[in-house]
């Protein structure tokens, strides 16, 4: 079932203002997540307010450190039913649940954090664990 | 927007993805809904059965890595059958 639009504008608008693209529809997210280079991140949105509420101000503090994914985009669960469904095809052997965040590189599902990670942590621990894997897995090579 | 929550009153657990130890010797890993007059409301649950031969412990290890592989979309787990709840976080 999904929610009056108007109930979840403001929950799309948190992720686009921190720079991620929102992908409403099969062939959005085809033309993102479909033959990658470099490194992405799906940030798969939720009404939930015990965990996407802790999950979107995490991801907003991850990106504003360090090194940071090529590109963010996001799906809602939920709202966006055929968009998520075909995002969650790339996702291989990750089960779907949301929220959760996934980090792409190259094409392959490097870093996953699953609701199960996110419910009852504080934003901070969340982005925590987002900043090791940008650092591990988006940071420019050494020379 | 951030922190607001849609289903506010709710038990302390509702909303957590748990790991509910049945005496029947099954585990049911979900997410807590709420206590009912019939049992524990679980959504998105994935059952462990010790006959088929894998371990619990390999069955959580993999829960942990790749998520809930949910088999049913409800349980209500009567009483009788609860053993213990804890969350699954606790088990990282």
């Amino acid at each position: 079932m999904a929610y009056p639009e108007m109930m979840v504008k403001p929950m799309r608008e948190e992720m686009t203002q921190m720079g991620a693209r929102e992908l409403t529809s099969v062939p959005e997210v085809d033309a993102e997540l479909g033959d990658q280079q470099g490194t992405t991140l799906v940030f798969v949105n939720s009404v939930c307010g015990c965990a996407a509420g802790g999950a979107r101000p995490a991801l907003r503090a991850a990106l504003e450190k360090g090194p940071k994914p090529d590109k963010v985009v996001t799906v809602f669960a939920g709202q966006d039913t055929e968009a998520v469904a075909r995002a969650r095809q790339y996702f291989a052997d990750y089960q779907p649940s949301s929220p959760s965040i996934a980090l792409f590189k190259d094409g392959e599902v490097v870093h996953f954090i699953h609701r199960h990670q996110i419910e009852g942590k504080a934003p901070q621990e969340v982005a925590r664990n987002l900043v090791d894997a940008f650092q591990k897995y988006c940071a420019p090579a050494s020379v | 927007m951030s922190g607001h929550v849609f289903h506010p009153g709710h038990e302390e657990l509702h909303g957590i993805t748990v790991v509910v130890t049945g005496r029947s010797g099954r585990t049911y890993v979900g997410r807590y809904h709420e206590r009912t007059p019939t049992g524990t409301l679980l959504h998105d649950v994935g059952v462990h059965d010790p006959a088929t031969g894998q371990s619990r412990a390999d069955y959580l290890a993999r829960t942990l890595k790749f998520g809930v592989r949910a088999e049913q979309k409800h349980v209500v787990l009567p009483d009788e059958e609860i053993d213990e709840i804890r969350k699954l976080a606790e088990f990282e």
